[in-house]
C-alpha cells in the first residue's frame, strides 16, 4: 500500500514491448490478470461498507449478531418500516431537496453570474476582488460559523429554509470553476454577438451560458451533493426537529438507536440513496470538474 | 476606412464604460452574500475573539487577548492540536500513498476504468454521517466484520472506537476511505499527462522500472503530490461531522483521543456558550491552515523549480 510497487508503473510495459520486442501473451495475460485481481481487492475494501449497509438492513435483528453474510438472504422490509415510523424521515427528505435543490439553483445562477465578470469583463479592482473571493476560500468555516449563525439568530431566521440556502447561494469555488471553464471559450464569440448588438449580459445568458453546459451540470453535482452532505451548518441553523435535514435526522437517529443495526442500516441507506444516485447519474461531468478545478487550481 | 476604424474605437471604448456596469450587475448578488456571510463574519470573529460573552446577554467584556492566553495554557487545546495533527498525518499519507497506487494501476490501459473508478470514488461522496455509521457497526468490538475477521485470522482484535489507542486509527481509516478516490482522479489525470516517450528513452538509456518510476514518474507528479497534500492537509484539519458522527457526540470520546480541533471549537460555540474562546479557537486552526498553505505553496515551488 505504502510503496508503489515497480511492476504497476504507466507505461512501463509499452516501453518494454517497444523496445525489447514481444512480450509472451501469457505473461502479460498475467500481469493484467494481476492487476485486475489487486483492484478488484481494493475496490471490494472500498464498497463493502454499502454492501454491508444494504444487507443488514434487510436482516432480522437477531441475525445482526450472528455469523456475517455478504448476500441477503432475507428480506425484512419492516426494518424500513420502523426506521421511517420511529423518525421523520420524510420531512427530513423533504427539508434536504428544498435546501439541496435551492442552493444548487442560486449557485448555477449567481456563481455563474460572477465568474462572468470575472472571465470577460474589464473593470477596475477586477483581480484584487477576484483573489478576495479566492482568499475567503482559504478561511475555515470555524472562523465563519460562529458570526454566521449570531447573523442568522439577528435576521430571525433560525429554523427557516432561508437559513439554510441564503449563505451557501454563492461560493468561491463555483465562481473559481466557472471562470476557468469561460476562459476556455474563444472570445470571438462574444465579439461577434456584441458587434451584432447584444449586451454583457445577453453574452453571458445567450452564448456561454449554453456553451457551458459541462461545467453547469459539474458544478450543479457538486452543489447537491454538498449540500446534501452537510452537517456542521444545518446543525447550527436548526433547532426544531421538523426543520432538521436528512444528514441531522441520520444523526438523531443514530443517537436514539445505538447499535439496533438493522434499523440503522435501513435509515443509513435511505439516506444515501440520492447522493449515490446523482453522482453515478453525472459521473463523466463530475469527474471532469474535480480534474479542471484541481489541476488548475 | 480610417472612419471604420474609428467608429470600431469609439465602440470598444463604450463597451468598457458599460463594463463597470454590468460587472457590478453579474456581481452585486455574489458580493452582497459573500459580504454578510462571509467577510463580515471572519472580521467579526477576530473582535469577537476579543470578548468574554455568552452570546445572548448584553453584558459583554473586552478582555483582550486574555481568551487566546487562557487557551494557549490549556491542556485542552494542546491535546487536540496533537490528536488533529496524528489525524492528518495518518490520512494525508495513507490517502496519497493509496491514491497513487490504485492510480497508477489504472493507468496500465485496463479494461473497465469507468468501473474500477466509481468502485474507488463512491466513498468520497458519501455522507460523513452514513459513513461514520456503518464503520462503527464494521469496527464494533463484538459484532463488527473487521474484529470477526480479525479474530477469524487469529490476531488480537483492539476494542476500536472504545479504546483510547485505537479509536483514532479507527477514525483515520475511514478518513482514508473517504479521500482515496478523490487522489487517485487526481493522480490519474497527471499521470495520462506524462509522454510515454520519457519512459521510452528512459527504457532505450537501460533505466530499470524503479529508477523510471523515481527519476520520471515522482519528480513529474511533484506539483500534482504538493497540491493533494495542500487540500488533504487543509480538510483534515478542519474535520468536524465524520469524528462527531463515529464518537457520538462532541466529547471526542474515549478520554479526548478523538477530540480534534473542530469538536473543541463546537462545545465552546454551542455547548459551553463562550463565544470568545471559541473564535480564538477559530482563529487559531486559521493561523495553521495559513502556515501550512504557504509552506506547501513554498515546496511545490521548489518543486517546479527543480523540474525545470
Amino acid at each position: 500500500m505504502s510503496e508503489p510497487r515497480s511492476d504497476s508503473i504507466p507505461a512501463l510495459d509499452a516501453g518494454r514491448s517497444g523496445a525489447s520486442g514481444v512480450r509472451s501473451g501469457l505473461s502479460r495475460w498475467l500481469a493484467g490478470g494481476a492487476t485486475h485481481a489487486l483492484l478488484l481487492g481494493g475496490g471490494l475494501i472500498m464498497v463493502l461498507p454499502f454492501l454491508w449497509m444494504v444487507t443488514t438492513s434487510l436482516k432480522p435483528m437477531k441475525l445482526a449478531y450472528g455469523p456475517p453474510y455478504l448476500f441477503p438472504t432475507h428480506f425484512v422490509w419492516r426494518n424500513y418500516q420502523v426506521a421511517w415510523r420511529s423518525a421523520p424521515f420524510a420531512r427530513f427528505y423533504l427539508n434536504s431537496f428544498i435546501m439541496a435543490v435551492g442552493i444548487t439553483t442560486a449557485q448555477l445562477l449567481f456563481s455563474s453570474l460572477a465568474a462572468y465578470a470575472f472571465a470577460r469583463l474589464r473593470f477596475p479592482g477586477r483581480n484584487a476582488l477576484f483573489l478576495l473571493f479566492l482568499g475567503t476560500m482559504m478561511v475555515p468555516f470555524h472562523v465563519t460559523v460562529l458570526p454566521q449563525y449570531l447573523i442568522v439568530h439577528w435576521l430571525g431566521w433560525v429554523d427557516t429554509y432561508q437559513a439554510l440556502i441564503v449563505p451557501r447561494m454563492v461560493s468561491a469555488f463555483g465562481i473559481f470553476l466557472m471562470r476557468q471553464y469561460y476562459l476556455t471559450i474563444p472570445t470571438d464569440l462574444d465579439e461577434a454577438a456584441l458587434m451584432d448588438g447584444a449586451s454583457r449580459l445577453g453574452v453571458w445568458w445567450r452564448i456561454i451560458l449554453p456553451l457551458s453546459q459541462p461545467a453547469l451540470a459539474a458544478l450543479a453535482i457538486f452543489s447537491f451533493l454538498f449540500a446534501w452532505n452537510d452537517f456542521l451548518w444545518p446543525l447550527v441553523a436548526t433547532n426544531d426537529p421538523q426543520m432538521r435535514t436528512i444528514q441531522l435526522g441520520l444523526a438523531m437517529f443514530q443517537g436514539r438507536y445505538g447499535t439496533q443495526w438493522t434499523y440503522l442500516m435501513a435509515g443509513t441507506v435511505t439516506a444515501t440513496i440520492p447522493a449515490i444516485a446523482v453522482f453515478l447519474l453525472g459521473q463523466k461531468r463530475f469527474i471532469e470538474g474535480i480534474t479542471l478545478t484541481g489541476l488548475k487550481g | 476606412m480610417s472612419a471604420q476604424i474609428q467608429t470600431q474605437a469609439r465602440q470598444v471604448k463604450s463597451w468598457r464604460r458599460s463594463d463597470v456596469w454590468s460587472a457590478l450587475v453579474c456581481l452585486l448578488p455574489a458580493g452582497l452574500i459573500f459580504g454578510v456571510f462571509n467577510i463580515f463574519p471572519i472580521l467579526y470573529s477576530g473582535y469577537l475573539s476579543l470578548l468574554r460573552w455568552d452570546g445572548l446577554s448584553a453584558s459583554r467584556a473586552f478582555v483582550g487577548l486574555a481568551n487566546y492566553a487562557q487557551l494557549l495554557r490549556s491542556h485542552e487545546l494542546w491535546n487536540s492540536l496533537a490528536v488533529t495533527l496524528y489525524y492528518m498525518a495518518g490520512v494525508t499519507l495513507l490517502s496519497l500513498a493509496a491514491g497513487l497506487a490504485v492510480a497508477l494501476a489504472l493507468n496500465r490501459g485496463i479494461r473497465g476504468l469507468a468501473f474500477y473508478r466509481a468502485l474507488y470514488f463512491t466513498p468520497v461522496i458519501t455522507s460523513s454521517v452514513a459513513a461514520a455509521i456503518v464503520w462503527r457497526y464494521l469496527f464494533d468490538p463484538g459484532a463488527g466484520l473487521v474484529n470477526l475477521s480479525l479474530r477469524a485470522a487469529g490476531v488480537p482484535a483492539p476494542g476500536w472506537l472504545a479504546s483510547t489507542t485505537w479509536a483514532m486509527p479507527a477514525v483515520i481509516l475511514v478518513g482514508v476511505w473517504k479521500r482515496l478516490g478523490f487522489n487517485m482522479v487526481i493522480y490519474l489525470a497527471g499521470l495520462q499527462g506524462i509522454p510515454r516517450e520519457y519512459y521510452e528513452a528512459a527504457e532505450v538509456d537501460g533505466a530499470g522500472a524503479w529508477a523510471r518510476f523515481r527519476r520520471i514518474t515522482v519528480p513529474l507528479l511533484a506539483p500534482i503530490t504538493a497540491l493533494l497534500a495542500i487540500m488533504s492537509v487543509i480538510d483534515a484539519f478542519l474535520v468536524f461531522d465524520q469524528v462527531f458522527a463515529m464518537t457520538g457526540d462532541a466529547l471526542g470520546a474515549p478520554m479526548g483521543s478523538t477530540d480534534v480541533i473542530g469538536l473543541l471549537l463546537y462545545r465552546y460555540a454551542f455547548r459551553y456558550f463562550k463565544i470568545g474562546t471559541a473564535s480564538a479557537v477559530g482563529w487559531i486552526v486559521f493561523a495553521v491552515v495559513f502556515v501550512a498553505t504557504l509552506l506547501q505553496w513554498k515546496l511545490s515551488n521548489i518543486g517546479v523549480a527543480e523540474q525545470a
